[in-house]
């Protein structure tokens, strides 16, 4: 029993991991104790309920669609580590000498993005902004006001008129917003 | 004998002296003021508070050789009860919060060991070099740490009066500012330990003396943060029920803050971390509570509070320096400054390099070079100075002097060439900026994904505090303060 989990990452997975995400060996290694830790069932992956039973994640407004953006990436209901490591990715400090792959300013504000469109058709409607305010605030906002929050919100940011927020149009609204410090942690540098 | 007449004119001055006086020196501060910016060419060159301390100087003068005040106008009891109590309170209350907290660690580093450091090398270095001769008297070590705490400490009054003329960025800024205010618990426990050192004697300090200064930083520092928060809290309650009395908003704001601010000084707790987490705490359910009106009124009320007794005290500082009690000791001037000067660098270099470490955005040479360069000082260390009973420290009169040759110098040499050094070496400025509403849903989502990343993580950053904080606080206080 845990025999498994306190099993250490081979040489090649660990190169492997650094090629796809730029994580130096000893990130990779403690991550990799994060991992296993999360995995209750010993079996190597990570499924939603693994993630859900961290009890701040649970209670976060955004916690099932943070989730969901790890499963995007398997395509399927379990994630390995490769996956987890490249969804975490995203979060490194941008360095100035080393290229950028996952963790650039674009990449970046896509996982912010993802979070809205729901669908997945690079588009964000006002019932999909509507929803996401829903979490976002409490009972104290009436559903008049949250309407007009959403309309306000996507005329400013509307340039072609067609009543949605586009990726660009998305990143042009954040354009004076420093997302590569804000969507950076610094325990992943 | 002549029969008391009725009198249609009488002359009664000494009645209304003080207040009168007072006025007096208001209304003359306040019209130097806008001399200087009805003069472009050299409100462009020097910054207001130098302007307003040659004002002072002339006046003092004209005074000085009239020498009839009785109203002596800059005393510390006038200082910490009335001027600076307002500085303080709208530097909270404006405080940008989330910065604030964000730079928090980067600034107890500062606040904290920063000015231990430089109290303890400045003393230090003098006791030396009055060991040497170089100074032609006694140099006790115990007077040189009183002096050295009171010097060393970065000022607020004078931060805010320059920074806000040079907008450097936010990071910068806050850094530097927060610095001056938090420090505040450090200099009133340094400059009360030695004090009472000083008192009882340097043959008769015990273990337990130095120990007790020691626990007694950590009573002053979280008791005035501590008696701030409640009376912030205090404040947020007691708008809630103002809605049919919109009128009387505004003074709860500023009596309960004040009083937070007083209730501070009686127990010997620094008095301005108190008003600034008052003000920091209040504002989130304050502006919730009171009407728009109010709102405004209360902005107005608080920068005119506090602009105009920056005034005040820069004119006064400069009044107070005219006097016959000098005792001027070259050598002793100019090694404090030098000292100052080198230990500000010394310490900011080795301070930003440990927290660099930790930090995201790393300090670089050119903030660096402002943040010990920012390290101005100013009417704080000026009041404490006056504070000193010459009957327990002998060098107390040349402590003044020297003083307000060290606030000259930063006023006048760094203030005047801190603009053109922030333009020349291409400081990051700051820009003013409105957030739109996609900016502020945005920011709030990825603030939202932030933290549930760090959740997975298990690392408890930022993020994860102000998740947890705004949870309780949706739960536990908000309903009951708005």
């Amino acid at each position: 029993m845990g025999n498994r989990s306190s099993l250490l990452l081979r040489e090649e997975e660990i190169a492997q991991i650094q090629e796809a995400t730029g994580f130096t060996p000893n990130q990779i290694e403690r991550l990799y104790s994060r991992f296993t830790s999360l995995d209750r069932g010993d079996c190597g992956t990570l499924s939603r309920e693994d993630f859900l039973r961290i009890p701040e994640l649970a209670i976060n407004p955004l916690g099932e669609r943070i989730v969901n953006a790890f499963f995007d990436e398997s395509g399927n209901d379990r994630v390995n580590f490769l996956q987890f490591m490249q969804v975490l990715a995203h979060f490194r400090p941008i360095k100035k000498n080393s290229p950028n792959r996952l963790n650039s300013r674009q990449e970046k504000l896509k996982f912010a993005f993802k979070m809205y469109d729901l669908d997945n058709d690079d588009l964000i409607s006002k019932d999909e902004l509507l929803a996401i305010l829903h979490m976002m605030v409490g009972a104290n906002i009436s559903e008049e006001q949250l309407t007009s929050i959403a309309e306000r919100t996507i005329m400013e940011a509307d340039e072609n008129g067609d009543g949605m927020i586009s990726f660009d149009e998305f990143s042009r609204a954040l354009e004076r917003t420093d997302v590569e410090q804000k969507m950076s942690i610094r325990f992943l540098s | 004998h002549a029969k008391p007449e009725y009198n249609i004119i009488a002359v009664e001055f000494h009645r209304v002296e003080t207040p009168f006086v007072i006025g007096i020196w208001i209304f003359f501060a306040s019209l130097a003021k806008i001399g200087f910016h009805m003069t472009p060419r050299l409100s462009k060159i020097f910054p207001e508070s130098c302007l307003l301390i040659v004002v002072g100087v002339v006046v003092g003068v004209l005074l000085f050789q009239a020498s009839s005040v009785h109203v002596s106008p800059l005393t510390p009891d006038t200082f910490f009860l009335y001027m600076l109590p307002p500085i303080i309170l709208d530097a909270g209350y404006f405080m940008p919060n989330r910065l604030f907290f964000d730079h928090l660690g980067t600034i107890l580093l500062f606040a904290v060991i920063g000015t231990i450091f430089n109290t303890l090398s400045i003393g230090a270095s003098l006791w030396v070099l009055g060991k040497s001769g170089l100074f032609g008297f006694e140099t006790p070590l115990l007077q040189m740490f009183l002096f050295s705490a009171l010097i060393s400490a970065v000022d607020p009054v004078a931060v805010l009066a320059v920074f806000e003329e040079i907008h450097v960025n936010e990071i910068l800024y806050i850094v530097v500012f927060g610095e001056s205010l938090l420090n505040d618990a450090v200099t009133v426990v340094l400059y009360h330990m030695f004090e009472t050192y000083n008192e009882i004697g340097p043959a008769n300090i015990l273990y337990t003396d130095l120990l007790s200064g020691l626990a007694s930083f950590f009573v002053v520092a979280i008791g005035g943060t501590i008696i701030g928060v409640i009376w912030g809290f205090a404040t947020g309650f007691v708008t809630r029920f103002t809605d049919q009395v919109r009128v009387i908003e505004p003074i709860f704001i500023f009596v309960m803050a004040y009083l937070a601010y007083l209730n501070a000084e009686i127990f010997h707790m620094s008095s301005i971390l108190a008003i600034t987490f008052c003000g920091i705490t209040m504002k989130n359910y304050v502006e919730a509570n009171i009407s728009h009106k109010s709102h405004t009124t209360v902005k107005y009320t608080m920068k005119m509070l506090s602009s105009s007794s920056e005034t005040i005290i820069f004119m006064f500082l400069g009044v107070a320096t005219v006097n016959n009690r000098h005792n001027w000791n070259t050598w002793f001037v100019v090694m404090t400054i030098v000292f100052c000067s080198v230990y500000r660098i010394v310490g900011v270099i080795f301070l930003t390099a440990l927290a660099n470490q930790f930090r995201l955005h790393k300090l670089d040479k050119v903030e660096k070079f402002v943040m010990s360069y920012g390290g101005l000082r100013g009417a704080v260390a000026f009041a404490l100075v006056l504070l000193i009973d010459p009957r327990h420290v002998s060098l107390q009169p040349m402590f003044v002097t020297t003083t307000i040759a060290v606030i000259y110098f930063t006023v006048f040499i760094q203030g005047i060439t801190i603009k053109p050094l922030v333009k020349i070496l291409n400081v990051k400025r700051a820009e003013k900026k409105k957030l739109t509403m996609n900016e502020r849903i945005h920011e709030r989502i990825i603030d939202h994904v932030m933290g549930g990343i760090e959740d997975i993580l298990g690392k408890h950053g930022n993020y994860h505090v102000r998740d947890k904080f705004k949870r309780f606080d949706n739960k536990f206080i908000r309903p009951y303060l708005l």
